[in-house]
């Protein structure tokens, strides 16, 4: 028996503008061990700027995604929570989580941005994903507006290593804006235990044969703050040696100061410190309360990723290194010995 | 007779012509843009992409068949095609715009780059790219290139061994709380991270046999792609400055410029 459908003709520009419901944003939840990434945090808060409806999504092992999903329904600012567990998705392989999205973001998908942080995990899939989707993303960005009269958003993001600002806006014709957001820039979400957000569990979307396996993970261990969260930030520069050295003089410091550990990239490339320690314009970006550089001397692209703390100390052996131009309190000295007499100091008044 | 069963490696190398990583960039008073009458140079991650692949051939010898080097650029972006191929890169191909022309955003040169590949008649096997260009610090290019071809992607790498025989390659790369390897099949879209190598400076023979080296010269029309960026940029600014504070005479002068600012030491 034929069934008459009515067809509604809907012009392809039609689509791409606001209805009255507003925007309606997809943001990728990131975890480990259980735990929500302050990163994906972050992009909730901004997520929430855009101003309407905003959908976790979280990825992973059956084992892991439970727990998560229950932690997620209580942050602030998620009106209900996706997600979809498999096997496949125990390491987020960019190839493997990418069919999963396309399915939630294809034609008639409702939502209108896809968020997420700007870590190297989401990184690596969201281009990725839009491309496949014929859409522009916008990277790293520090601040949103969303018009929905005009459904354009524009962002601001750092370039050249953070020495300019751009605007960028995404025309109304850009029918999902995808975009990645600097966690320094938006405060992390909180849990709101008022909240019950609504969860959906969606099937994931198996890939045979995917191209890429994962081998191994090697994360390195520590009881320190997470250097991307961390309030407080003690870092150290080629000045310091070698790697026991470099141990050696910072720890005792952060360990007083209740800081993580940072290096420049100099520091990492002679192995003093290991590669997920790098500040820098291509490594970690960090906002901590404050930031002690303790023989770095402050090169444009270490700067890139540390302009941005609310206090900034050095200790440098060289009064003309380009770090006492942006630090609120210098001190030139040689750091052997103006180190553990800071840390000396430091413990007394503990 | 040698079997002819190993399939050789085509590398196709993008780069990018930049301003150079130590000019000190002014934001032009229009807030239009940036003062680009400074030194240019190859982005250096595209740099640490044209030494891997030429390290590459060092290593696998007979197995890599060609390098070829492309950018998307005005007529000054040939030098930058000549460095690379002092370097060790057989051919380039130099995609001209106008340099007057909108910068071109990754999605359009993603597409474009499809496009060089599809029209390769030899095929390629593994693009190597940096994961960033250092004036739009996007980081996408390398991504959007692999979900266009719907190809395997190894991003940040820090470490890259190919195996032409399996048709696979085992990557490094540098994630956020340390390292992880992953196994791709080719081809493979492979973006660079700063540890994977550090790029040699061509010598002057390198330099001179490389003026003989072919550049093909295409417009985007040539490939179909129209590379009008989607994203407007409508203003570029100085970000917020920040103005060094002054030195102290000693570490109690620190600390008590520490405490001022709420900064006390946690209780063991």
């Amino acid at each position: 028996m034929l069934r008459l459908r009515r067809v509604v003709a809907v012009s392809p520009l039609y689509r791409g503008y606001a209805t009255a419901t507003g925007p309606h944003a997809l943001v990728l939840l990131e975890h480990r061990a259980g735990v929500i990434d302050s990163g994906s945090l972050s992009a909730l808060s901004a997520a929430q700027q855009l101003g309407g409806q905003v959908t976790g999504l979280v990825l992973g092992a059956p084992e892991e995604v439970k727990d998560v999903v229950q932690s997620a329904k209580r942050l602030k600012g998620l009106t209900s929570v996706l997600h979809s567990s498999s096997q496949l998705y125990t390491h987020i392989i960019p190839e493997v989580v990418s069919p999963l999205l396309e399915k939630l973001l294809s034609d008639n998908t409702l939502y209108t941005h896809v968020v997420s942080a700007h870590s190297s995990s989401a990184k690596s899939i969201l281009p990725r994903v839009a491309a496949r989707l014929d859409l522009p993303a916008v990277s790293d960005i520090t601040s949103l507006e969303h018009d929905n009269a005009s459904n354009t958003t524009t962002f601001t993001r750092p370039i050249y290593a953070g020495n300019a600002i751009a605007t960028v806006r995404a025309p109304g014709s850009t029918r999902v804006k995808f975009f990645t957001v600097r966690s320094t820039a938006f405060k992390a979400s909180v849990v709101d235990e008022s909240v019950q957000a609504e969860e959906k569990a969606v099937d994931p979307v198996p890939v045979a044969d995917p191209p890429t396996q994962h081998v191994r993970t090697d994360l390195t261990k520590s009881d320190r703050p997470d250097l991307g969260s961390a309030s407080r930030v003690v870092s150290g520069g080629r000045a310091l040696k070698n790697a026991e050295t470099f141990k050696g003089t910072l720890e005792p410091l952060a360990d007083v100061l209740g800081a993580a550990i940072g290096a420049s990239r100099a520091a990492v490339d002679a192995g003093y410190a290991d590669n997920s320690l790098q500040v820098g314009q291509t490594g970690k970006v960090v906002a901590p309360e404050l930031y002690l550089a303790i023989g770095i001397s402050g090169a444009i692209q270490h700067l890139a990723g540390m302009k941005d703390s609310k206090l900034i100390a050095a200790i440098n052996k060289d009064p003309e290194a380009p770090i006492f131009q942006v630090a609120d309190v210098g001190l030139v000295a040689d750091l052997y010995e103006a180190v553990p007499e800071l840390v000396e100091k430091l413990k007394q008044q503990a | 007779m040698r079997p002819s069963a190993v399939r050789l490696l085509n590398i196709l190398v993008p780069i990018k012509r930049t301003v150079d990583y130590a000019v000190k960039i002014r934001v032009n008073p229009d807030q239009k843009g940036i003062d680009l009458n400074v030194k240019h140079s190859m982005n250096p991650f595209d740099e640490i992409a044209v030494e891997e692949a030429v390290r590459l051939r060092e290593k696998l010898k007979d197995e890599v068949k060609s390098i070829k080097v492309v950018t998307i650029g005005p007529p000054k972006a040939a030098e930058t095609l000549r460095t690379a191929l002092a370097m060790g890169a057989d051919s380039a191909i130099h995609i001209e715009v106008p340099d007057s022309a909108p910068a071109p955003e990754p999605l359009g040169v993603a597409k474009a780059l499809r496009a060089v590949i599809q029209r390769e008649k030899e095929g390629v096997d593994l693009v190597i790219l940096g994961k960033q260009a250092i004036d739009d610090d996007a980081g996408q290019t390398g991504q959007m290139l692999a979900g266009l071809l719907d190809w395997a992607q190894a991003t940040f790498a820090s470490k890259v061994v190919v195996d032409p025989k399996k048709k696979e390659a085992e990557v490094t790369r540098e994630i956020d709380g340390g390292l992880e390897e992953l196994r791709s099949r080719l081809p493979l879209v492979i973006t660079t991270d700063l540890r994977l190598n550090e790029p040699r400076y061509a010598s002057l023979p390198n330099i001179m046999k490389a003026k003989k080296k072919p550049i093909q010269k295409l417009t985007p029309a040539d490939l179909e792609v129209d590379l009008t960026p989607i994203l407007e940029t409508i203003k570029v600014a100085e970000p917020p400055k920040r103005v060094g504070g002054g030195k102290v005479g000693s570490v109690d002068e620190l600390i008590a410029k520490l405490k001022e600012a709420g900064i006390t030491p946690v209780k063991s």
